[in-house]
């Protein structure tokens, strides 16, 4: 078998492919928070939180009421977007056009909060939820066995980046949305309900995190605190890609996917480390990121 | 020649009195600090349910020992030493806190231990693996109850090998008890003929396993192990099945679950999986009553920690009653000269060491069909009598044993 640097080109490129796996989450989620930054520069510190909900709602909808995964998958981000809203119409509102700390810390207290309550009501040992029977197996690929739930993970993110990216940078509603935020005045002047699409924006960038959340929910233990170690890595991704940038975002996100997997095959203590580390030495070279425009 | 040894005992014995007369209970109070994970991931095994459980020791006991009150403090770790060991030094130093229970993952408690040590007072550790924590990490300041990585790996560990399980896998968690937990995996794989041929290190703690499972599967080992703990282990198993790593033909071990784990899992997912464990509430009438309590409590069935937690309690202030004294060393040998028998342990002894060595089960995950409710997962297979159970003293690091 050919080997590169000691490793199997088999598992290499079973560590490839699920890097691209992983990559698609993070893509999935710096999406949101970038959509979120880059129209109401806001930094949301409750994208992790949001992420969870969109997962413990799956299950919960699930046990209560037997709401099946193709219907969450629907449901659970419009749920979950329209608590966003409410969490942008009572407390965000207050505080706009403040010094983007107080956003950052005051979505960090919400994400606090929603986390401690439920971890008092759920535990932490995480909750059951079966896999839609659909999904159950997987295909052997030579290299690899891919189970038919992770390949259906690949296609819907990308499915959902892609059309997010298209309807901001492409479509009249995306030219509204960047201009509503550019130059709000002046937009309210031609009879457009300015903080409507604010509150929007940020449903719809919640609804991302949801959506990552249901994706997630048959593979991953559903907990409370499932959302708090990944906001930092998805953060990271976006200064990565430069902050605000939506394709800049995904790009990031999948290439990080593929970077921690690697170093998950070649050098495993790394791995935690390894996305931070691109960071610094992007940061040093690129202050705006990957993908960012100069400011 | 007997009139001296007749004056050199009375000798003894008046010295001996004299220091219990002088033995007191400081400020009239015991104060016991429980130090736990309240809200991370190793909150289900211990956490608040924990602290009931000290709290319905101390009610069982009285409320009150030899007249002086009984209090508690509580605070949470989140499984930092750093953040551990400074509320650890305000407790001892400043609030009077007489001894430390809870305490859950290892390298917390080698930290806190140190900070017990340099302060003379007593710490009972009930969460942590680490068999190191008496071992090369022992001090005279604490006892270390439940269960630790030595009788895991020589239950499951050679229970798996001697079913053909020969060449292993480790997914380690990578940090103290992960490497103690892999080093015992190690020597008893070994001792048992088998051979480890691959190990990862995966950092703590880790939500996606696909990339390590796909490394344990391609080392085609027969025994994927499990070196971690909490929610990494659930994910870890989670993933496993998902990929098919059973169908493939290799066997899951995981060295440390809890029964909070395998409730998480449920029954479908964890059948078959064999597992040590230091005490089960269903293994008899006494262990049945004792749980019941709890669930009224608590609302869930209570997990070898939780009992270890009661158990530990009521020994101690049995213990701090029969010296006069909340003094750690003279509490610590008064503990270590009594042979424990209530619904935790029987003929459990603490050694020099701080080794609480008691009798150890290898159990089996029901499967669903056996399963008659939510909380009913284990058939215990066997029972490791402690003496084959723990780490000899013969084979100890620790300094407090003299080999």
């Amino acid at each position: 078998m050919s080997m590169i640097f000691g490793v199997p080109l088999a598992v290499l490129s079973g560590q490839l492919l699920i890097g691209v796996i992983n990559g698609a989450f993070y893509a999935l989620l710096s999406l949101g928070l970038a959509v979120i930054f880059g129209l109401l520069k806001i930094i949301n510190f409750a994208h992790g939180a949001m992420y969870m909900l969109g997962a413990l709602v799956t299950v919960v909808l699930f046990d209560a009421l037997g709401i099946n995964y193709w219907v969450a998958l629907f449901l659970v981000p419009i749920i979950v977007g329209a608590f966003g809203m409410l969490i942008e119409y009572f407390l965000l509102r207050r505080i706009a056009g403040q010094d983007h700390i107080y956003s950052l810390l005051l979505t960090f207290g919400v994400a606090l909060i929603i986390q401690g309550v439920l971890t008092n009501i759920y535990g932490v040992s995480g909750l059951r939820y079966t896999m839609p029977d659909i999904f159950k197996g997987g295909v052997n690929l030579g290299f690899m066995f891919l189970p038919y739930y992770r390949a259906w993970v690949i296609v819907a993110a990308l499915l959902v980046c892609f059309g997010t990216w298209f309807i901001i940078e492409k479509t009249k509603l995306g030219s509204y949305l960047r201009a509503g935020t550019e130059d709000s005045q002046l937009m309210q002047g031609f009879g457009i309900n300015v903080p409507l699409l604010i509150s929007l924006t940020y449903g719809f960038g919640v609804m991302l995190a949801a959506f990552a959340g249901v994706l997630a929910a048959p593979i991953y233990s559903v907990t409370p605190v499932m959302g708090s170690s990944i906001l930092i890595v998805v953060f990271a991704v976006v200064v990565i890609g430069g902050m605000g940038s939506i394709g800049g975002a995904i790009i990031t996100g999948i290439l990080m996917g593929v970077v921690e997997g690697l170093t998950k095959t070649f050098y495993p203590p790394a791995s935690s480390a390894v996305i931070f580390l691109v960071m610094v030495v992007v940061l040093m070279f690129r202050p705006t990121g990957l993908f960012g425009k100069e400011a | 020649m007997t009139m001296t040894k007749k004056l050199l005992t009375s000798a003894v014995a008046s010295a001996l009195m004299v220091g219990a007369a002088q033995a007191e209970i400081t400020d009239n109070t015991v104060k016991i600090g429980y130090l736990a994970d309240m809200s991370g991931t190793y909150r289900d095994l211990a956490g608040p349910n924990g602290l009931a459980a000290l709290e319905m020791a101390i009610k069982d006991f009285g409320g009150k020992v030899n007249g002086a009150k009984i209090e508690v403090v509580s605070a949470d770790d989140r499984n930092s030493p750093d953040a551990a060991s400074s509320t650890v030094r305000r407790w001892v130093e400043n609030d009077n806190v007489d001894m430390v229970a809870g305490l859950v993952a290892s390298s917390v408690s080698i930290a806190v231990s140190k900070i017990l040590e340099e302060n003379d007072k007593l710490g009972i550790v009930s969460g942590s693996a680490a068999s190191s924590i008496t071992n090369e990490h022992c001090t005279p300041n604490h006892i270390h109850y439940v269960y630790d990585t030595y009788p895991l790996a020589n239950g499951t560990a050679s229970a798996v090998v001697k079913e053909g399980g020969q060449s292993w896998y480790l997914l380690t968690a990578d940090y103290a008890f992960g490497h103690a937990l892999e080093g015992d995996v190690t020597r008893v794989v070994e001792e048992n003929g088998g051979e480890v041929i691959g190990k990862v290190r995966h950092p703590f703690p880790t939500q996606d396993f696909s990339s390590f499972i796909l490394q344990a599967q391609a080392s085609g080992a027969d025994v994927v192990g499990l070196a971690n703990a909490g929610a990494d282990t659930t994910n870890a198993i989670n993933t496993a099945s998902e990929f098919g790593v059973t169908q493939s033909g290799q066997t899951l071990a995981a060295l440390l679950l809890f029964l909070t784990d395998v409730h998480a899992l449920g029954a479908e997912t964890a059948q078959g999986i064999q597992l040590t464990t230091g005490w089960y509430w269903d293994m008899n009438d006494e262990t049945r009553e004792w749980s019941d309590r709890f669930m009224e409590e608590t609302g869930v069935r209570p997990t070898m920690v939780h009992a270890g937690i009661y158990s530990s309690t009521l020994q101690y202030l049995n213990a701090v009653a029969a010296t006069g004294s909340d003094n750690a060393q003279a509490v610590r040998e008064q503990m270590m000269d009594t042979p424990i028998n209530d619904m935790f342990a029987k003929n459990g002894r603490i050694r020099e060491d701080g080794r609480m060595v008691h009798d150890m089960y290898l159990a089996e995950v029901k499967t669903p069909a056996e399963s008659s409710s939510d909380w009913d997962l284990y058939k215990i297979l066997r029972t490791i009598p402690a003496d084959q159970a723990y780490r000899p003293l013969s084979e100890s690091k620790c300094d407090l044993v003299n080999n």
